[in-house]
């Protein structure tokens, strides 16, 4: 498949979008463990302590970690201060962005969209767009042509993935999209997935943004300091790396075209630093599964389901030892996925567990 | 004039939980917060024809289980995206014990 056939075979609006709508694998329904309903209810249930706390620790120790970076400014001390900073900015702002875009992580509503609006824009992901680009990421999760949220092709675009690392091309790409949106205007695939009702968020929230990284360049030329960008805006490339590492073990390598998420996400635990971070995200199956399930409540959620689920990868090591080489190989060979085993006992496969393809030819 | 229907007795939910139940070949949802309130509604999710039955119900409010868009109980209005379009939402009362739910029919057909 040549770069141009593949682009075209993960567009949201192409030949691929026909298939899943034809065979049935749009807005599917999805495998899911079988939980008694009073449990459930007990892991859906919301509290605000959990996310407050750990929302006073995120934006805490940010804002001391960007003082004393400013304070050694212009030293070479300040840099692991602006690495803490910017990780915290550019990395942790995504699990933050998940979690309230779910509106899963405070009880009190209000709470939850505040922190949802500043995640988007430490991510620089509009409110609107991404909200629903992550809805339709749910009903058809690594569904060719139906996903917005698939990171890495078959074949995968080996540079893109890694210049990521640092945001260096979707980071202006979504500044375009700001202006883009600021003039009034979807891309087609955005126009795909927002509702006509819903776009004039769009136009308005990046406008605002506009304004914000106006007056942020303007302070630099302004004080002829790096300063203001390294504080604003800045984290969403030198501090995005994290990000990538975390969101990538999701499902990068996994099958495409099922209808069943032990098939195309992966359970990942992490050691307590990373969870906090990525605010056990790590739990990838279990959150598809059960997207109403709060993050603190996950692990409790993996205990309730884990007969059902493949053997959690133990660390994010164990997840890349499979990964590049599954990459790698989808170069030579994009047919390839990576097929996990199921525990004896486990509720079997639901729906194809090679992935439901047209023929080879058209792939 | 208002046909009451009663709804089996398995359908009704316990304080802060939702049912979901067939009425003709459509499905409803019965919910019960956790005051003690009752409310009637269509069972599927107006965004993307989920079942609310599975979904969670909170402070007034019942929230879908596949994109967590959510619909207040007392009047039906989608009040967090991807939800945006209402929920209809059916009067309802509890009598000796028993649950009636009025689907607007022009005759009674039972649950």
């Amino acid at each position: 498949m040549g770069y141009r056939d593949r682009l075209k075979w993960y567009e949201l609006s192409g030949p691929a979008t026909d298939f899943a709508v034809e065979s049935g694998l749009a807005d599917a329904e999805w495998f899911r463990s079988d939980i008694p309903r009073p449990k459930l209810r007990e892991l859906m249930a919301r509290s605000d302590y959990p996310a407050i706390r750990d929302t006073a620790i995120w934006i805490g120790v940010a804002i001391v970690a960007a003082a004393a970076g400013v304070y050694l400014w212009p030293s070479w001390w300040s840099a692991p201060c602006f690495i803490v900073y910017g990780v915290l900015y550019g990395s942790a702002s995504d699990s933050r962005w998940h979690e309230t875009g779910h509106g899963t992580a405070f009880r009190t509503r209000w709470i939850d969209e505040s922190v949802y609006q500043i995640a988007c824009f430490c991510t620089m992901r509009n409110p609107t767009t991404w909200r629903w680009k992550h809805s339709r990421h749910h009903s058809d999760t690594l569904i060719v042509g139906r996903d917005p949220e698939i990171d890495v092709m078959r074949p995968a675009r080996l540079a893109k993935v890694t210049l990521n690392l640092f945001g260096i091309v979707d980071g202006p790409v979504q500044l375009g999209l700001m202006v883009v949106h600021a003039t009034g205007h979807l891309t087609r695939g955005e126009r795909e997935v927002v509702p006509e009702s819903e776009r004039v968020r769009v136009y308005r929230a990046d406008r605002v943004w506009l304004l914000i990284y106006a007056a942020t360049v303007a302070s630099a030329v302004l004080w002829h300091s790096w300063l203001p960008v390294i504080l604003v805006g800045g984290p969403r490339f030198y501090g995005t790396f994290m990000e990538r590492i975390y969101s990538l073990t999701q499902h990068a390598g996994l099958g495409e075209n099922v209808l069943d998420h032990r098939l195309n996400s992966r359970t990942v635990l992490m050691n307590p630093l990373n969870r906090f971070i990525y605010w056990n995200m790590g739990y990838h199956i279990e959150h598809h599964m059960f997207p109403m399930v709060p993050y603190y409540r996950l692990p409790e959620l993996h205990e309730a389901v884990k007969g059902d689920l493949p053997a959690p990868y133990p660390s994010i090591l164990a997840a890349y030892r499979e990964i590049i080489p599954a990459i790698v190989r989808q170069l030579r060979d994009p047919t390839y996925f990576v097929k996990r085993e199921l525990p004896p006992g486990a509720a079997p496969f639901r729906g194809p567990v090679d992935g439901l393809f047209p023929s080879a030819a058209v792939v | 004039m208002a046909i009451w229907v009663e709804v089996g007795t398995d359908d009704v939910p316990e304080p802060g939980d939702v049912v979901g139940f067939r009425h003709g070949d459509r499905d409803y949802a019965l919910y019960r917060t956790a005051d003690g309130g009752l409310f009637a509604s269509d069972g599927r999710c107006t965004h993307q024809q989920t079942l609310l039955c599975d979904g969670l119900v909170m402070d007034g409010f019942i929230e879908c289980p596949k994109h967590n868009g959510r619909f207040e109980l007392s009047t039906g209005r989608a009040i967090r995206a991807p939800a945006i379009r209402d929920l209809t939402m059916y009067p309802v009362k509890a009598e000796g014990g028993r649950v009636y739910v009025d689907f607007g029919d022009d005759e009674p057909t039972g649950p």
